[in-house]
């Protein structure tokens, strides 16, 4: 799913045809249209048709590098996903205007790309008279419905540019369209803001206000945990539902299978396409749904102890940490949608698991989950198994480690432990073995998986 | 084609003002009808001087004080609504010797001039002003000092009233000054070629007419759901009288008359919020402008907006409680939430006005309430036959709401009935939306253009031109603005102009008129434009855009400028060494 750039150049020579205009007004026009063929205009393109603005998360051509129409230049982070964009024309990257981690409006140039390699000096020099705080960008080019569409997965995700008056966590906030666009170029949080208009509204001089005053010292990110200490607390409906599951599990008959898996080549892969987005979950989702695909007895399940089923579909479920609890969002079909997907589909998946907004069939239809403790640093640790599933993996964390090789040397690779806790009424350990056998060459040799 | 000057002034769908003198087939000279080149409301400045046409129209005037029409008739052409498109059409009918009535059950002037684009023009021209006086770096940049604008609300809601007057008057008098029966009442189709009128529910008096014309206009459209009180949730209609200029106003739709009103309460300091049903802003625009005009006109000006949804309940403020407007989902219906604002202008379009006028009694049913008419705007009939002499022009059809399209088709439909066909080419005619900066338009959009060229297999080009290069504009310190064209590289025909940037509205008509006279880009980049003027922005967008070589072309010149001019220094000099 890559965008399509809009590429534009009329109104790259205006400064210059206007100079000229002055001398030849005749002549400005049709000399123009000698440049434009040229050097165009590289614009922040639409992702979404709610997206105003898109944060540049990383150029993946830099500046005197020739492209072929087509080819990735850009990630592009809109209010949606980030997205590849493409060239749509032939020619070299002549100069960066916006950098990585720079935001710019839809529209606005953020490259120059010169046509052939003698003219980038010339873009460049454009580039000189064309940035300093000049005139607000150009018109933009031929028209939204080239942008590619926006991702089709984020369907619940808040609408972007005006911060609206949304309810979370049960606090409405009311505030007019000054103030929101205020506290937005301020910083001002409006959740922390007391309005002094009609009924309570936040209104421009509140944000101001709220600006200006000195900030509260923030709470020290190390804090101890703010927890009612020496009292008994009710279990919320979330932690009820973990308690009446984590008892069910009992009634399964299970064991456990570790591996070690060195993730070297995974590891440089992610660096390959982190700045596309790619996170080492979807990946290392993506792996096991391809060694579950040559295992198929793995990702089966068991739930009157007479009979099993094969599951049709692979389905990864994701233990996630959530404030107050634990929720598994599902990968659907992780073994058939493509890693980018699978990332934005992550990414969405988690947004909505700590907005609470995750609908059912997100969470509870998993056929095989993944739990990781790895950031933590935890090297090895030891799942149970949900109730209705067959088999569960915990990561450990990826860390370099001394190694013996074959050829009788010492190294050091970076290795993953993964332990498997499975239902033995299904599952044995000769599957287990071949699974997470099958598993760690599709790991060490990942190329795969981006298939 | 003779000289015939139509002046217009247009606003939205809620009529965009102005009348097209279509018929321009007098040689110009003598002002006719009662307008004064100073009143640019909708109507239209003609100019005649034929001395024999002159008197044929004199006495077409006295004929109309006759005690009847030819053929028995009470009148030879009666037409239903006093707007601007009834106006036109009796004026241009007089012109033609038809013996004239108009009957109008509310005032002259019809939704343009009395509750649209005069009063709006009003206000906008009060907005613009205010804009520019606040604009403290504009102003500093043209080296002015001004300390403090400010504003009296209900000296600019008089001045908005006065001029709804003034032209209301006008036009009153420009169809008596003529003869034009101004019947009072509403008017009911009893039968073919007759009409009844006089007080709603009571239509005591009626007459005969060999031709019918509906020109009854439309009311603003309020979807289900809100509640009008007039006072904080109201239409366009209660907007312009200025009672009062909320803090924060919620506008029903992005449309032309939304887009307006912005402009004009956020220049009177209120915050705005767009409720729009669609995905995009400003939906009726060529997308180009459409992103450009937000660039322009909502993100750097105090407003906000929510896309994709539908104000489903809107109820007025009462008891100390704001207005409130439930949104839902366009798509899912599901609800999002609820704003609290000060007031809500509902600008979701316009709605015929075509109940009541008996159209049951010759077997017409209207489509959404709009009357059925074939190219030449003859009604149909349910079993989609013409029914004769009896036609309906303006926004009661519907085909392009705006109010000099209203009296172009009316010119049209007197033309057809003085016997000489006519049919109107809509696509000439042009729209404007007169926020500051203007936008305007004519033609077709890019997408509609790229559609009708696939489906057609031609090609299309598109070339743009801005007003930053524009000398005048940055004179003025405006330098925002685009114009596009987009026309067909193999024959040059115009398909489409796009103009938004400093007096578009009235930079438009060159290409309008371009394309309704079938003028191309490669005559019509020959033409020469004053120096410097905002008109050279479609200069340099006639003389950008390039044409497919063909063979077979005339590559010569058709009026070599080059040579001419050589010829007549060569003279010159030649008179002055003696």
């Amino acid at each position: 799913m890559a965008g399509l750039l809009y590429l534009h150049s009329t109104l790259l020579t205006s400064a210059s045809a206007l100079r000229r205009r002055a001398g030849a007004p005749a002549s400005s026009s049709r000399r123009r249209c000698r440049v434009e063929a040229k050097i165009r205009e590289i614009f922040m393109p639409a992702l979404s048709s709610t997206m105003t603005e898109g944060k540049i998360i990383s150029w993946t051509a830099a500046e005197g590098d020739r492209l072929a129409k087509g080819d990735p230049v850009v990630v592009v982070e809109s209010d949606k996903a980030d997205m590849d964009v493409e060239t749509f024309h032939d020619g070299f990257l002549a100069a960066v205007l916006v950098p990585a981690g720079e935001s710019a409006p839809v529209g606005s140039a953020i490259a120059l790309l010169a046509e052939s390699e003698e003219e980038i000096p010339l873009a460049q020099s454009q580039f000189a008279s064309f940035s300093p705080s000049s005139s607000p960008p150009p018109p933009q080019e031929t028209a939204a419905q080239e942008a590619s569409p926006p991702p089709p997965a984020p369907a619940a995700v808040s609408a972007p540019a005006p911060p609206s008056p949304a309810t979370q966590g049960g606090v409405r906030v009311v505030a007019s369209p000054y103030a929101k666009k205020l506290a937005k170029d301020l910083g001002v949080d409006l959740f922390s803001v007391t309005g002094s208009g009609p009924g309570g509204r936040i209104v421009a001089k509140d944000a101001e206000a709220a600006a200006a005053a000195p900030k509260k010292a923030a709470p020290v990110a190390a804090a101890r945990p703010d927890v009612p200490l020496g009292s008994t607390v009710l279990f919320t409906t979330m932690q009820g539902a973990v308690s009446k599951n984590m008892v069910e599990s009992l009634a399964v008959p299970t064991f456990r299978v570790g591996y070690t898996i060195t993730t070297d080549a995974l590891d440089a892969l992610y660096k390959k396409i982190k700045s596309k987005g790619v996170t080492m979950t979807a990946l290392l989702a993506k792996a096991t749904a391809m060694a579950l695909v040559q295992h198929p007895v793995v990702n089966s399940s068991c739930r009157d102890g007479k009979s099993f089923t094969y599951n049709s579909s692979i389905s990864i479920a994701v233990a996630v940490a959530v404030d107050g609890g634990l929720i598994t969002p599902v990968l659907q079909d992780a073994d058939k949608v493509d890693i980018y997907s699978l990332s934005r589909k992550w990414k969405e998946l988690v947004d909505k698991a700590r907005a609470k907004q995750l609908q059912p069939h997100e969470y509870n239809s998993g056929t095989f989950t993944l739990s990781n403790l790895g950031m933590f640093g935890v090297d090895r640790f030891d799942a149970i198994l949900p109730p209705g599933t067959g088999a569960i993996m915990a990561l450990g964390a990826l860390q370099p480690t001394v190694v013996g090789t074959k050829d009788g040397r010492i190294g050091i690779k970076n290795q993953m432990q993964v332990n498997v806790t499975a239902d033995h009424r299904v599952i044995y350990g000769a599957d287990l073995a071949a699974f997470l056998q099958t598993l760690s060459k599709i790991i060490e040799d990942p190329k795969d998986l981006t298939f | 084609m003779q000289s015939t000057a139509a002046v217009s002034v247009s606003a939205s769908a809620i009529a965009t003002g102005g009348a097209r003198s279509g018929a321009a087939r007098r040689p110009g000279g003598v002002r006719v009808c009662g307008l004064r080149g100073e009143a640019l409301a909708c109507s239209s400045l003609r100019i005649s001087q034929a001395p024999a046409r002159r008197a044929a129209t004199k006495a077409a005037a006295a004929a109309n004080g006759a005690v009847a029409g030819s053929g028995g008739f009470d009148y030879d052409l009666v037409i239903i609504g006093a707007g601007v498109g009834g106006h036109g059409a009796a004026l241009h009918a007089v012109e033609e010797g038809l013996k004239t009535a108009i009957i109008e059950g509310d005032v002259v002037g019809g939704t343009c001039v009395n509750r649209g684009c005069v009063p709006s023009k009003a206000l906008l021209a009060v907005s613009g002003r205010m804009r520019e006086l606040q604009d403290e770096h504009h102003m500093k940049s043209l080296g002015l000092q001004v300390s403090s604008p400010g504003y009296d609300r209900q000296a600019v809601a008089n001045h908005a009233n006065n001029l709804a007057s003034k032209i209301r008057s006008n036009l009153t008098n420009s169809m008596k000054a003529l003869g034009v029966d101004i019947l009072t009442g509403v008017g009911t189709i009893v039968g073919k070629q007759k009409v009844r009128y006089g007080k709603v529910g009571f239509p005591d008096k009626e007459i005969t007419a060999r031709n019918i014309i509906i020109a009854t206009g439309s009311v603003p459209f309020v979807p289900k759901g809100i509640e009008i009180d007039g006072k904080t949730v109201f239409t366009s209609d209660h907007a312009l009288k200025l009672e009062s200029v909320p803090d924060w106003i919620a506008i029903v739709g992005s449309g032309y008359i939304g887009l307006e009103f912005s402009d004009v309460y956020t220049a009177l300091g209120s915050e705005v919020t767009f409720v729009e049903a669609l995905d995009q802003l400003m939906p009726g625009f060529d997308p180009e402008i459409a992103k450009l005009a937000q660039r322009v006109l909502i993100n750097p000006r105090k407003i906000d907006y929510h896309m994709g949804v539908f104000a489903s309940k809107i109820t007025p403020a009462k008891d100390g409680k704001p207005v409130l407007i439930e949104l839902i989902d366009a798509k899912t219906k599901e609800h999002k939430e609820t704003l609290e604002v000060d007031a809500a202008l509902i600008a979701t379009g316009r709605a015929p006005f075509t109940k009541g006028l008996g159209l049951e009694n010759i077997n017409v049913v209207t489509q959404r309430g709009f009357v059925p008419v074939d190219e030449r705007m003859r009604v149909m009939d349910a079993d989609g036959s013409v029914v004769p002499n009896l036609y309906c022009i303006g926004d009661a059809n519907g085909k392009l709401m705006l109010a000099h399209t209203a009296s172009a088709q009316g010119i049209s439909v007197v033309e057809q009935i003085s016997g000489r066909d006519h049919i109107l080419n809509h696509l000439s005619i042009p729209a404007a939306c007169f926020t500051h900066p203007e936008i305007s338009m004519v033609g077709l959009t890019e997408p509609q253009a790229r559609e009708k060229a696939e489906k057609e297999g031609f090609e299309i080009n598109v070339v743009k031109t801005s007003f930053k290069a524009n000398t005048k504009a940055l004179a003025e310190n405006e330098g925002d603005g685009l114009a596009k064209l987009i026309y067909r590289p193999d024959t040059g025909e115009i398909l489409g102009v796009h103009i938004l940037g400093l007096h578009a509205a009235d930079l438009i008509h060159e290409a309008s008129n371009a394309i309704a006279l079938g003028t191309r880009v490669q005559d019509i980049k020959f033409a020469v434009h004053a120096h410097p003027t905002l008109s050279e922005v479609l200069d340099e967008l006639f003389k950008a855009a390039k044409l497919q070589p063909r063979e077979g072309r005339d590559s010569k010149p058709k009026q070599p400028p080059q040579p001419l001019l050589k010829v007549l220094g060569f003279i010159t000099s030649l008179l002055s060494s003696q």
